[in-house]
């Protein structure tokens, strides 16, 4: 470096912008499942091999790798496996922390997905509290989960997750292809 | 060295457009194809290795969804490279090298359709000098055509006749997306793209998946009637910078095909990974390819470009050849960078 270089300031930095441009494919049963959720019905999808249903569906069974194509109406009641309590806030978001995000297994399926728990104590949550959609007015859905507010608990006594574990597992064999 | 072979390999049709299926749906195809055409399952495999590229879905890790398609319960081990999936076999095969498996699942995907394909590869390159001019993949292309023109060793009916030829191959092709009869007169009567380059002499914009399996020689000479054997592979790169390398040859090509072995038989066929049609002449000269040899007999990359599993294309192409016994040795070449930077060589014998 010659001496002059030296004297000036560093390059820390220079503005090179990349814009590109997507036509995002969601996927076939991605698709369908938001489609349904503008219309306010989950739709999930069991495999044929485990017989376990999948929710929200990506069109594939993760666990054997196989396509999914049976579609199953799920109620929007679910039961809590796991939760936090998060004290940031959530951009562009009314809920105020201290807020609950759970991972919740609505009945009737096999999979888990997250989501918000509010309209409670956040003392009264424990794994195993069950919980029911608060969606939003109909006027604001769109295609997106955000359609579903958040979940409330409801008025039952918490149950047991290896109980719900097994239940389920029996309940799959029925559907089970060999 | 232990004994390696291709035993099985599965692609989608490529189209322009593969529309609402998304990556995990196109690989889940190729995947269950390349098992089910060895008749195992996801238990018999080892290892599993993909190529793909996640400027194409525009999302960060976008490749970890595609294990979707694997059914990874219980956990299996798994790896990603960010190459063509050609790379990926190169992984898996140095694991089998170093005696850690016997068996590997390698696939490769790309939807091409719906991002800006030619910009994509741009960012590869040099970020301070090259990447802000945002020069395109045909551009940068078409620089290397030039200079191969001017050097006076082919002419723009050499590169119509590597189309035609491609068009030809690509009519015994079901897979294939671009095929038919054309005359060089023909395609010389079309206008220029990006000059000297015309449309055809670029690979299409392709959607697509393709996957196939690996074994060791126990399982090889159990699951497949006549393995495609890797009896040489080599891997060698060209500087970065386009303006320290002479762009009318590929010295990296030539290097790979001596060090994988490919003159020491004689050469059935070859599927170059040529995006573009004046780069086939490169390679050919380059990997020292005589008329003795079927060049793209499935079309090649003229008739159909997954972008990250076009070069393991050319590796299943040359081995679903060999396994049915309609060859005897081939090359299957794979590239990646601009203008034929990198460059992998894989000898395969039946």
């Amino acid at each position: 470096m010659s001496e002059e270089n030296a004297a000036k300031e560093p390059v820390e930095g220079f503005e090179s912008p990349v814009n590109l441009k997507y036509s995002f494919a969601a996927g076939r049963a991605t698709a369908k499942f938001l489609r349904e959720i503008k219309q306010g019905r989950i739709v999930g999808q069991r495999s044929s091999i485990t017989g376990k249903v999948i929710v929200p569906p990506r069109g594939s069974d993760p666990e054997t790798g196989t396509a999914t194509v049976e579609e199953v109406v799920l109620p929007d009641v679910g039961t809590v496996i796991s939760f936090t309590i998060c004290h940031l806030p959530i951009p562009n978001n009314p809920i105020m922390p201290p807020f609950i995000i759970a991972n919740i297994v609505l009945d009737e399926s096999d999979q888990t997905f997250i989501h918000l728990v509010s309209e409670c104590n956040n003392e009264d949550i424990q794994i195993g509290t069950r919980l029911k959609a608060k969606w939003k007015d109909s006027s604001e859905w769109g295609l997106s989960m955000e359609n579903i507010q958040y979940f409330v608990p409801l008025d039952e006594a918490p149950i047991d997750i290896e109980e719900l574990k097994q239940k389920r597992l029996k309940e799959t064999e029925k559907y089970r292809n060999a | 060295m232990r004994e390696v072979a291709v035993i099985s390999y599965a692609q989608t049709p490529k189209v322009r457009d593969a529309g609402a299926k998304n990556d995990v749906e196109l690989v889940m195809e190729a995947v269950h194809g390349a098992l089910g055409n060895a008749g195992i399952t996801n238990k018999d495999i080892d290892f599993t290795c993909s190529g793909s590229c996640d400027y194409l879905g525009g999302a960060a890790f976008a490749f970890v969804s595609a294990v979707d398609a694997l059914g990874a319960v219980p956990s299996i081990a798994e790896s990603h490279v960010e190459m063509d999936a050609a790379w990926a076999m190169y992984e898996a095969w140095m694991k089998i090298q170093m005696g850690h498996i016997d068996t590997a699942l390698i696939y490769g995907f790309g939807k091409s359709s719906h991002c800006e394909m030619r910009n994509i590869p741009t960012l590869q390159m040099d970020p301070y000098y090259y990447q802000p001019l945002w020069p395109d993949t045909v551009s940068i292309a078409a620089l290397q055509a030039r200079a191969l023109l001017e050097s006076g060793k082919y002419t723009e009916e050499d590169f119509a006749k590597v189309v035609v030829n491609s068009r030809k191959n690509a009519k015994n092709n079901p897979n294939a997306q671009l095929s038919g009869d054309y005359t060089v007169e023909q395609l010389l009567a079309e206008p220029t793209f990006v000059s000297p380059l015309r449309k055809h002499d670029c690979c299409p914009v392709t959607d697509g998946a393709a996957a196939i399996v690996l074994a060791t020689r126990e399982k090889a000479e159990a699951w497949c009637k006549r393995p495609a054997w890797i009896t040489g592979i080599d891997h060698r790169i060209d500087a970065h910078n386009l303006g320290t390398r002479d762009l009318t040859v590929s010295e990296s090509a030539k290097l790979a095909a001596e060090k994988a072995g490919v003159k020491k038989g004689k050469v059935d066929i070859a599927e170059l990974y040529a995006p573009f049609s004046h780069q086939e002449l490169i390679l050919k000269e380059a990997m020292g390819l005589d008329d003795s040899t079927v060049i793209n007999p499935s079309g090649g990359t003229l008739a159909g470009h997954v972008f990250m599993s076009c070069g393991l294309d050319r590796i299943g192409e040359v081995a679903d050849r060999i396994i049915s016994g309609e060859a005897d040795r081939g090359v299957a070449h794979a590239s990646s960078g601009p203008c034929l930077q990198q460059n992998l060589v894989t000898v395969l014998e039946g």
